[in-house]
């Protein structure tokens, strides 16, 4: 059932958008090369990010200290069920869009992507955005420098989000 | 913050191979990840094309502009403050639904427009409450189609890479919802701590 929904969202967005282009007699093809574009613009340049964050969570696993620093949290974790294998990622996912990403990937990569630990990481990397990004750019913009509690609310959120995916991934993939 | 963590998981795993020994492994890593994250960015080209250019689509056609109507009565509650200011809200909306449909760079300036709207009643630099409601939705919000996580699911062999849409959607949905809560919750504090709100 719920791969049966998931998989059919895209093609009926798909569906819908075109055939409404269709309808209204629009270029869509004019503009589907056109929104391509930028498509390779942001491929471009998410790589410089990409790459530093890669080498650099790279070298922390691979000299080991990854997984001491994950065995410490470890015992605590299991208490309640968190997996310590998601814990950096959880750090890292209010602070940076594109370290969590290249963190998520890393994790795919080890644990597989249709693993338990694998499907949680995309849940937790797709159902939030980078919140310290945020309030940087747009209070930043509009020049406010009181922020008052706007950063709590975030963080929060970010929390009630890791537990959740965790929860629902159980839920419906265990 | 980013630049210390950057530098700090760099700098602790040198130190750490060099007390345990594992400098070899650490010393190839460098020149092997960085490989591998061109290879990924180029797989990520293929999905980032597509749906940029579908997406395109929806906006040039006006599709997203007809969700944009449906959604302001509900965007009315959340945002009291700015019930009578229709500029503000339509700038709101639009860029949820950008950030929805994952049109990250369509988003942002519609945002930073937002909150242009917003900062009319604010005073001395301080935050409005509108403008926390906003970012904490923002914060928590989330994309229909995950596009770049579907893209890395795929390139890492997924029997369905697309199977973790629904639990994204719920997962965002809660804590959105949480978010909006907090914000609630510490905006009614604040007002019993001053006495009012100051504006």
């Amino acid at each position: 059932m719920i791969q049966t929904i998931s998989l059919w969202i895209m093609p009926m967005l798909i569906l819908c958008i075109l055939s409404y282009a269709t309808f209204k007699r629009a270029p869509a093809y004019e503009w589907f090369v056109e929104g391509g574009k930028e498509g390779i613009d942001i491929a471009i340049s998410i790589l410089p990010y990409l790459l530093g964050m890669f080498v650099s969570i790279s070298i922390l696993r691979e000299s080991g200290a990854l997984d001491a620093f994950i065995q410490l949290f470890v015992p605590v974790l299991a208490f309640f069920g968190v997996p310590a294998e998601i814990v950096p990622l959880a750090i890292v996912r209010p602070i940076s869009g594109t370290a969590s990403l290249a963190m998520m990937t890393e994790i795919t990569k080890v644990y597989g992507p249709d693993s338990f630990i694998g499907r949680l990481v995309a849940t937790m990397q797709g159902s939030t955005d980078t919140t310290l990004y945020i309030l940087t750019v747009y209070f930043g913009a509009v020049q406010i420098k009181k922020m008052k509690y706007a950063m709590k609310v975030g963080l929060m959120a970010d929390f009630v989000s890791v537990i959740v995916s965790i929860i629902i991934v159980k839920l419906l993939f265990m | 913050m980013i630049h210390l963590i950057w530098a700090l998981m760099a700098i602790i795993g040198i130190i750490y191979a060099m007390i345990h020994g594992t400098m070899e492994e650490v010393n190839e890593v460098i020149l092997t990840s960085a490989a591998e994250s061109v290879t990924l960015t180029i797989q990520l080209l293929s999905i980032l094309v597509f749906w940029l250019g579908m997406m395109k689509i929806a906006q040039e056609v006006g599709l997203l502009q007809k969700i944009t109507k449906l959604l302001t009565p509900v965007l009315k509650r959340l945002f009291p403050e700015l019930r009578h200011n229709n500029v503000a809200l339509g700038y709101i909306v639009s860029n949820v639904i950008a950030n929805m449909f994952g049109l990250g760079n369509a988003a942002t300036p519609l945002g930073i427009k937002a909150m242009q709207e917003m900062k009319k009643d604010s005073k001395d630099g301080e935050a409005t409450r509108s403008m926390i409601t906003f970012l904490a939705i923002n914060t928590s919000s989330f994309t229909l189609i995950p596009t770049t996580v579907i893209a890395i699911r795929m390139q890492y062999g997924s029997v369905s890479p697309t199977d973790i849409v629904i639990t994204t959607i719920i997962s965002s949905f809660v804590s959105v919802i949480c978010a909006v809560l907090f914000d609630r919750y510490f905006y009614h504090r604040e007002i019993k701590r001053k006495g009012g709100w100051k504006e």
